[in-house]
């Protein structure tokens, strides 16, 4: 009885908007668009008869244009999450090993940009990185450079702004295992003779693992959808799958594209959720 | 190890120069953002003159604060159940549903919650139309996932003989739960209103997707300026933002140091 | 006043306890003694019905608790890492039984002091529980359940998260305090000393199922079966079979072991003694005639110090004997412990071999 007072609420909550979302965008995803409001024609007509396509599911399949998009923003996700677990190993592995009451400090510190809003510090990339930005300014202040460098609205700018804003999230996994790793492992084995290099190789870093993973998890799964920063800092030409979505949605107004769109991205990010899933269900 | 060390100062340096530049650029007097003309307050000023961005910003908090509050609520009793229930029927279900919208692509929430509040308007009439109340629903939404797993990490750390020895002392399930469980869960609730309050305030996705021509949020409008460039009033309303979280952050480390303090850690 | 009649609970495939019968006196000490997993909290937990049994009955002064939920039942508990509420200090955490029962504030203000002053802790109302030692927090677990006033206190493992220093004094404080309040006492420990050292009797669990019950001195001197012997106190277990005399010959001890009472077992039959390590008399085996009949004969034997273990007021020697094993031997060290390596004879009292069940 007082489990149902606290689980019927919440559950009909999660039921209306998680799991009856999901089941609408499959549905509309079946449909087809049509000019009216709202602009497409459901699978069922509402005598029940089906009058959906698979067809969407064919466009995004086959069209080249679709396609790479999808395999792009793979692309982009898989460097990114590798970029950010790259940088943020280091930042754990310290954080955790100063005495634990100088930690949460240091994390606050990590998380404070994350805390000082997204688009914000997006913008800030753009004063950094366009033609008559800092950098360019330092650079020819410096007198390295006579004309600026293009910098802004390209693939680096790109990759600054998706490890600047991901960064965070793969710290605090990885700081999660590194600071609950027992010392004395890497004692024992510096005690039997192995040297720092060989302590982190052999014990420290193996044991890190599933941390490593849920670090790289947790960056790779939002970034192979992401939408602004690729908009705000990328090149034009980067198609990447969010942008299409929001191009088909936005722009062309073909809603069950976009939800064809959305159903192929979350199917090929179910794999990586599903091992995300068992990482955190690890004791 | 020092190549951690150093490896802990770059990573920082990296976060920390974008914002730094951002808000020391903001008291430049410059038409240009990040190029120095000397001190001046003028694009503050002008930020506040600037109508469409203060409505905006009057709506966003508005919006935030209700989906803040109503995903403390959804996400508390998540939370709560998760850490306390055991193993119950569909408890799987449950919290992959949960913790659904912290993993999953925004332009996937965002487009899904539309098609949702565009199919009930047509069933039932409600949501009247897309706004306010349809991006606080999304917001709430997202931001109840991130109670939920604030609060289930707080309740699994405290201790359940503490609810047993309440019910041992004579007290009924629900008063135990109001004068220990509560209580306990108290620091996990302030900290997820405040996460829930900034990734309302933050969003510029699901908010784009769901709202609708009167629900114009201060990140939309952003979004739309930074689509042409950086401009020395967005820059100005950067500093202030910076200004604000870190006041904020540091008030709830504050609050919750004090209180775990009081409490003994943990 | 407390009575299990036919307990059993299961977790899955786990057996917790099976067919469980015990009673209770009322102002009794009585410790519930087992090893982890043999049953003890699960006892515990569901006397204060945090858990249901599967079968059986729990009846408190002839009232079946089973129907009854947590908070109404009562008995009180004091919680293994005390479950202090960390919210609230010291005066909140013993009044909250109190308030719950709706006591009004002039007789609950009397009644706190009155349990903190038993304890010790007048003084220290407004402190929480954080900055208190280990040792007030216990104190305050205590105040909190007798405040109540129950009839019968649970406590789990009441001395294991105390320093060594503080355990026996605190022990003493136990007893005082149960007779003191003369409420039952039903303590679950795995440390044998502190369950003989407290209680009035004690049962031992083994795998969900109660061995044996009864004083400490009779649990220990006449353990029932192989697992209440080695666990109270590590006797030695001496393997033979039952002679037409009602002696046993025991080749592994090299000897015919001889009970106070002879065998009425079988002649031909298997059967295992225990024999206290204590109760076994020990000398160097002496080059002269007088001595020379020591170690001989029924009940003596003989054997070399392979190894001694210091003990403080004891020691023990393991003693290998002729025959093949090596037996626990323990001397008051004040008298004196022969070195590695010396010839021993060794011999004991009939009375001191009991033969177990199994």
């Amino acid at each position: 009885m007082r489990r149902l007072a606290v689980l019927a609420p919440a559950s009909a909550w999660l039921a209306l908007f998680v799991a009856a979302p999901a089941v609408v965008l499959l549905g509309i995803a079946l449909g087809e668009a049509d000019a009216g409001v709202p602009p497409f024609r459901p699978p069922f007509a509402a005598d029940g008869t089906w009058q959906g396509s698979f067809a969407n599911f064919a466009t995004v399949l086959t069209d080249p244009f679709y396609r790479d998009a999808f395999l792009r923003s793979l692309v982009v996700a898989f460097a990114t999450a590798s970029l950010c677990l790259l940088i943020a190993y280091p930042m754990a592995l310290a954080i955790a090993r100063v005495p634990e009451a100088r930690r949460t400090p240091l994390l606050l510190a990590v998380l404070l940009p994350f805390w000082t809003g997204f688009l914000i510090r997006v913008g800030a990339w753009i004063g950094l990185l366009r033609d008559a930005g800092w950098l360019n300014g330092v650079l020819r202040a410096l007198g390295l450079i006579e004309a600026p460098l293009p910098l802004l609205y390209s693939d680096l700018a790109m990759y600054l702004g998706m490890v600047h804003a991901y960064l965070p999230f793969a710290v605090l996994p990885l700081h999660a295992v590194l600071a609950r790793r027992d010392p004395a492992l890497e004692e024992a084995a510096a005690g039997l003779g192995a040297r720092p290099a060989t302590v982190f190789l052999t014990v420290t870093l193996p044991l890190s693992a599933p941390g490593a993973a849920a670090a790289f998890l947790l960056v790779f799964i939002p970034a192979a959808g992401e939408f602004v920063i690729p908009d705000l800092l990328g090149p034009p030409e980067a198609q990447l799958v969010g942008r299409v979505l929001w191009g088909e949605f936005f722009q062309n107004r073909d809603w069950p594209l976009a939800a064809a769109l959305a159903v192929v991205l979350l199917a090929l990010l179910i794999l990586p959720l599903r091992l995300f899933q068992r990482l955190e269900a690890r004791p | 190890m020092s190549v951690a060390r150093l490896g802990l100062r770059l990573g920082l340096g990296f976060l920390y120069l974008p914002i730094v530049l951002l808000v020391a650029y903001a008291f430049s007097a410059d038409r240009i953002p990040f190029q120095w003309g000397g001190f001046s307050l003028r694009w503050f000023r002008a930020l506040a003159e600037d109508e469409r961005l203060v409505e905006a910003a009057l709506l966003s908090l508005r919006v935030a604060a209700g989906a803040a509050t109503l995903a403390v609520l959804v996400g508390g009793l998540a939370g709560f159940a998760l850490a306390r229930f055991g193993p119950f029927r569909g408890r799987a279900l449950f919290g992959a549903l949960i913790g659904a919208p912290l993993v999953l692509p925004e332009v996937v929430t965002g487009l899904s919650l539309l098609l949702l509040f565009v199919a009930l308007e047509g069933a039932i009439g409600w949501p009247a139309g897309r706004g306010a109340l349809t991006v606080l629903l999304a917001h709430a939404t997202l931001g109840a996932a991130y109670v939920a797993v604030v609060v289930q990490a707080r309740l699994a750390e405290a201790d359940r003989s503490l609810e047993e020895a309440a019910l041992n002392l004579g007290a009924t399930p629900f008063v135990a739960f109001r004068t220990v469980t509560l209580p306990l869960m108290a620091p996990s609730l302030f900290a997820g209103w405040l996460l829930a309050f900034t990734l309302s305030l933050d969003d510029v996705v699901l908010a784009s997707f769901v709202s609708g021509p009167a629900g114009t949020t201060l990140p939309m409008v952003l979004f739309s300026r930074l689509k042409l460039g950086l401009t020395p009033e967005v820059n100005a309303l950067g500093a202030v933002i910076v200004a604000v979280a870190a006041a904020a952050l540091g008030l709830a480390a504050l609050v919750l140091a004090r209180v775990d303090a009081r409490r003994g850690g943990g | 006043m407390l009575r299990a009649e036919g307990v059993a609970k299961r977790y899955g495939a786990t057996v917790a306890l099976e067919g469980l019968d015990l009673a209770i006196a009322p102002g009794e000490f009585f410790a519930l003694l087992g090893g982890s997993g043999s049953g003890k909290t699960t006892l515990l937990r569901l006397v204060a019905g945090f858990e249901t049994p599967d079968a059986g009955r729990l009846l408190l002064e002839g009232r079946d608790l089973v129907p009854l939920p947590p908070y109404r039942r009562p008995v009180a508990m004091m919680f293994q890492n005390y479950a202090l509420f960390p919210h609230l200090d010291v005066f909140d955490n013993v009044a909250y039984g109190l308030r719950r029962a709706g006591v009004p504030s002039a007789e609950l203000r009397r009644r706190v002091a009155e349990a903190l002053a038993l304890v010790r802790l007048a003084g220290l109302e407004r402190r929480r529980p954080h900055r208190l030692s280990g040792g007030q927090r216990q104190r305050v677990a205590l105040a909190r359940s007798l405040v109540v006033r129950p009839r019968l206190l649970l406590l789990d493992e009441p001395l294991a998260a105390l320093d060594a220093g503080l355990r026996e004094a605190t022990g003493f404080e136990l007893r005082a305090l149960q007779r003191a309040t003369g409420a039952a006492f039903v303590m679950v420990t795995h440390d044998q000393a502190e369950a003989m050292a407290l209680a009035d009797r004690i049962g031992v669990l083994e795998r969900g199922r109660l061995v044996q019950v009864g004083p400490p001195r009779e649990v220990y001197e006449r353990p029932a079966t192989r697992f209440v012997a080695t666990f109270l106190g590590g006797a030695n277990l001496l393997a033979g079979t039952v002679r037409a005399d009602g002696g046993v010959d025991c080749a592994e001890a090299g000897c015919v072991l001889r009970p106070a009472a002879p065998l009425a077992r079988p002649a031909g039959s298997a059967v295992t003694l225990a024999l206290r390590p204590e109760r076994v008399r020990m000398r160097p085996e002496a080059a002269d005639r007088a001595a020379a009949a020591e170690g001989e004969g029924p009940n003596a034997t003989r054997g070399t110090v392979v190894e001694i273990a210091y003990r403080g007021e004891l020691s023990t020697c393991l003693v290998r004997l002729d025959g093949g094993t090596a037996l626990r031997v323990s001397r008051p060290s004040a008298e004196g412990v022969p070195a590695r390596g010396t010839r021993v004879a060794l011999a004991w009292p009939g009375e001191a071999l009991t033969v177990l069940a199994d």
